[in-house]
């Protein structure tokens, strides 16, 4: 079952000679557990892609359904009920609230949602705890390192019943043994049923990866054959 | 790889047969260098010759030799620790040599060349993430020497990119001039500056 589909989904801005060209009739199809990676270089298109698949921008040309359902059939409160509870978003620069702890950070999309308080914050803290953060759940963003304010974001974007994460550059400010923890829990989110695209322009992210597509120039280029077994490279003068 | 002091690092935590050193030096190396029999056998007789090993002196070569570092070999392990790897001298990277033939060929598709390679070294690292995900945790060993493939893979992709930016803006500063020639292409590169 797809999470998510774009089909030839474009997107331009602006209009005339200005305008320009931010994704051409993308077609992209993510099941329920899997992980895709959308690799490509600045100004490629990716996070486009990311802001139209999660119903924050609308595309000019093309549908994206999640799970199943046309997003340009929905209302506006449909979207954002969507968004509330079905799509997790991780962005680079975390977007925790600074005036919030952690356990409070994780528990806002439920509450927002409607979720009494009460039982949103056991929810936010259980997902705290799957992240080995409980004992930082009373800390501020500012009182948290960076590896910890990006698995507070992870925590908050699988929190509750999330089927679908988007992640633009999730890894992009920490170091590298942070980094790979965080694709880590993506992983393991992946591995629990949830769909996942991350965009990066860095293959060590993207290798995390059930499936990659290269992005260039608004267009999807290329896309990786499926994963071949280790027994290729640990046998005597494989890859050598 | 340096199988020769690899060997002569097992060796110095005590003496062992060679059998057992194949097994440890797999082991140690995650299982990622895995090295045949006859590699382990002349390179413990050319540890020998050079007297930086010893062995028990009797029988045939085999799995049941016992083989022992001596004090000549001691220094020499040390020294090799120590010793950077030599990589002052650009190596002949095959990789590279293709991409400034693509770039010289009329009628070749450079990004199409450099995405064939990438998209091969991004599947690379896939495997290679996978065997690191799904090792067991707190395997060390496994999880360095698959980092260091990984890290070497992401570099050449890097480069992979950096040429892939360079090539575009090489023609869209000057499309006619540029092409077929590299050192045009660097010419108007350098112009740029």
């Amino acid at each position: 079952m797809s999470m998510l589909e774009l089909h030839s989904v474009s997107k331009t801005y602006g209009e005339g000679p200005a305008q320009v060209r931010a994704l051409h009739e993308v077609s992209l199809s993510v099941e329920a557990g899997a992980m895709v990676a959308v690799m490509g270089p600045s100004g490629s298109g990716k996070s486009t892609l990311l802001t139209i698949a999660g119903s924050l921008e609308e595309p000019t040309g093309g549908e994206v359904l999640v799970d199943g359902v046309s997003l340009g059939r929905m209302s506006r409160g449909a979207k954002a009920q969507l968004r509330r509870r079905s799509i997790g978003y991780v962005f680079q620069d975390f977007n925790l609230l600074a005036g919030l702890t952690a356990a409070e950070n994780v528990a806002l999309p439920l509450e927002l949602d409607g979720v009494p308080a009460r039982k949103a914050r056991a929810a936010g803290l259980r997902v705290l705890e799957d992240l080995g953060l409980a004992d930082r759940a009373a800390h501020f963003p500012d009182q948290l390192s960076g590896g910890e304010r990006q698995r507070v974001s992870i925590a908050r974007a699988v929190v509750g019943e999330r089927r679908l994460l988007l992640a633009d550059e999730p890894s992009g400010a920490l170091d590298s043994v942070n980094a790979e923890e965080v694709m880590r829990l993506l992983h393991a989110a992946c591995q629990r049923g949830v769909a996942a695209v991350v965009v990066t322009h860095d293959a060590q992210l993207a290798s995390w990866a059930d499936r990659v597509l290269f992005l260039r120039d608004g267009r999807v280029t290329d896309q990786t054959a499926p994963i071949a077994g280790p027994e290729s490279l640990l046998t005597p003068g494989a890859g050598q | 790889m340096s199988v020769r002091h690899a060997l002569l690092a097992l060796l110095s935590e005590g003496p062992k047969y060679g059998l057992q050193l194949r097994e440890e030096f797999e082991a140690r190396t995650g299982e990622v260098w895995p090295l045949n029999v006859g590699q382990v056998y002349t390179t413990l007789q050319r540890l020998e010759r050079d007297g930086l090993a010893e062995s028990d002196g009797e029988g045939e070569d085999g799995p049941q030799k016992g083989f022992r570092i001596t004090p000549e070999g001691e220094r020499e392990l040390a020294g090799w620790l120590h010793t950077p790897p030599d990589l002052s001298s650009p190596p002949r990277d095959e990789l590279v040599i293709k991409i400034l033939i693509a770039l010289r060929m009329p009628g070749t598709d450079v990004p199409a060349v450099i995405q064939a390679h990438r998209r091969y070294l991004v599947q690379l690292m896939q495997q290679w993430t996978r065997i690191k995900e799904q090792a067991a945790e707190g395997d060390l060993n496994l999880a360095l020497a698959v980092d260091a493939e990984l890290f070497r893979l992401d570099s050449v992709i890097r480069w992979l990119d950096s040429a892939d930016g360079r090539i575009k803006r090489g023609r869209a500063a000057a499309p006619a001039a540029a092409r077929p020639g590299l050192p045009k292409l660097r010419r108007n590169v350098g112009l740029r500056r």
